[in-house]
């Protein structure tokens, strides 16, 4: 008897407490858009943060009332933010992918001032009297980004200075706020040539500190059909608009500065090409120049 | 009913047998939610709000379940309450608070698997309190939580830039530190309302 007493009590409570939840539910309904967790779902769900919204949750709804763009979400990519474009019935426009980049291929090229053996943190040693690299711009290698990325893109290479594995890499900005130098950029995804120099102390000074960098020489510069690399601030910036990609400027450039860098056969070849693309030049000149005068005779 | 027996439940229930640090109830969010002080406020007040009205609504069932020689069923039957309880204020504050509501995120549903809210509820037969006294204990209870809870994260809070060995890192500091502070309340233990 008290069996059948406990289960009609339980029973019992179990329902009239369901019933009251089931009405509580209609009373207590909130229309939510349904296109919100639509949204949140095509978003990338790291709540890394990169958007400027706190989590996915509320950058979904700054997508949902068009205070944030549909492609907000970099980590989401361009399949993320076309999803959401259909969800919110617009264009997802030039989504084009970017990657995060590190603008050094100092490392054990970099003269050190000193043995830095405090905290092993960017942050921490660049208080130690403007950190141990002689470059005030390169990278100190100790991982501050490393730590800082959530989806294993970033890593301090063979050579001690940070480098992006761009097929992880989701853009989310994360190594771009924690770097103290702000030597990591935003570059196009099928971008492959780069200056890696941040440098923008004159060219002498430059040399003293480090073997790989720029010195503004405006060899590249010059050898750009594109118009697409000038030198502001004493070191060389490629304007990825206008880049082709066809890397003749890291090919000219004599301090290997720009990646990808050069064999040196394939300078050689290069300084010849270059050389009797001159000399052509020149004969050229000379025989127009000739014509001028015998067509004015 | 005398003022004095609420009192001393009251003071019991948040001084000299609080629920943390003497009686070891509800350790799970106190630590799970003590690491920023506004949260551990949010979670305080939502399991002080539950703690209330769950020792209100299970006294009422308790009754039944007396008179019908089903004490045995008091657990099973509490949490159903509890449960039930917390969905219920889960759907209430999206309506009416949603601030409040979004505040206190994942937080308001864990607090149906807080032992100290069913705790307060069983405490409350064990101590053979009437319908008044249960209702004071469970709410003083929870502001016994919120106390604790609050001084707990406000130490946290501080405890992220001691220099305490590598090795402490995260929960075994908060451990210690929790140990700490439930040893300071110990020093409650003597406090007496004296009868008026």
């Amino acid at each position: 008897m008290t069996i059948v007493y406990a289960v009609l009590i339980l029973g019992v409570t179990a329902i009239i407490f369901g019933l009251i939840l089931a009405f509580a539910a209609k009373i207590f309904e909130v229309k939510v858009d349904p296109r919100l967790p639509e949204i949140q779902s095509a978003l990338a769900g790291a709540n890394c943060g990169g958007c400027g919204y706190p989590g996915c949750a509320g950058c979904a709804e700054a997508i949902l009332n068009g205070k944030a763009p549909v492609t907000a979400c970099a980590p989401a990519g361009a399949e993320g933010a076309a999803k959401i474009a259909a969800i919110m019935g617009v264009e997802a426009g030039a989504g084009e992918k970017k990657v995060a980049h590190v603008i050094c291929n100092g490392g054990d090229n970099c003269v050190k001032r000193y043995d830095y053996v405090g905290t092993p943190s960017c942050l921490a040693a660049t208080k130690v009297a403007a950190g141990p690299t002689a470059c005030q711009f390169g990278c100190l290698g100790f991982g501050e980004c490393v730590a800082a990325c959530q989806f294993d893109a970033i890593h301090i290479n063979d050579h001690g200075v940070a480098e992006v594995d761009k097929e992880k890499c989701t853009n989310c900005g994360a190594c771009r706020e924690a770097c103290p130098r702000r030597i990591i950029v935003e570059v196009p995804y099928k971008q492959k040539v780069f200056v890696n120099c941040a440098n923008k102390d004159r060219g002498p000074a430059v040399t003293k500190v480090c073997a790989n960098s720029c010195i503004a020489c405006g060899m590249c510069e010059r050898t750009c059909k594109k118009d697409a690399i000038h030198v502001v601030n004493n070191v060389a910036v490629i304007d990825y608009e206008k880049c082709v990609n066809c890397g003749l400027c890291a090919k000219a450039c004599p301090k290997n500065a720009i990646e990808p860098i050069p064999t040196p056969e394939e300078k050689e070849k290069f300084k010849a090409a270059q050389k009797a693309a001159a000399e052509r030049a020149a004969a050229a000149k000379k025989a127009a120049e000739k014509a001028a005068a015998e067509g004015a005779n | 009913m005398k003022i004095t027996t609420l009192l001393a439940i009251s003071l019991g229930a948040i001084l000299t047998n609080n629920f943390i640090f003497a009686q070891f109830l509800g350790i799970c969010p106190f630590l799970g939610v003590s690491k920023k002080s506004d949260t551990a406020i949010g979670m305080g007040l939502a399991v002080t709000f539950v703690m209330g009205i769950a020792s209100a609504i299970t006294y009422a069932v308790n009754l039944i379940l007396v008179a019908l020689g089903l004490e045995f069923m008091q657990t099973v039957a509490f949490i159903l309450v509890i449960a039930s309880l917390v969905q219920f204020i889960e759907m209430f504050l999206k309506k009416s608070m949603p601030s409040l509501y979004t505040a206190l995120g994942v937080y308001l549903p864990l607090i149906t698997t807080n032992c100290a809210v069913l705790g307060v509820a069983l405490l409350n037969v064990q101590n053979e309190y009437n319908f008044f006294e249960s209702v004071v204990y469970g709410v003083t209870g929870g502001l016994g939580f919120l106390l604790a809870i609050y001084l707990f994260s406000t130490v946290r809070e501080r405890t992220e830039f001691a220099d305490y060995p590598e090795s402490f890192e995260g929960f075994p500091i908060a451990l210690i530190t929790s140990g700490l502070l439930a040893l300071a309340f110990m020093g409650f233990s003597g406090l007496q309302v004296w009868p008026m």
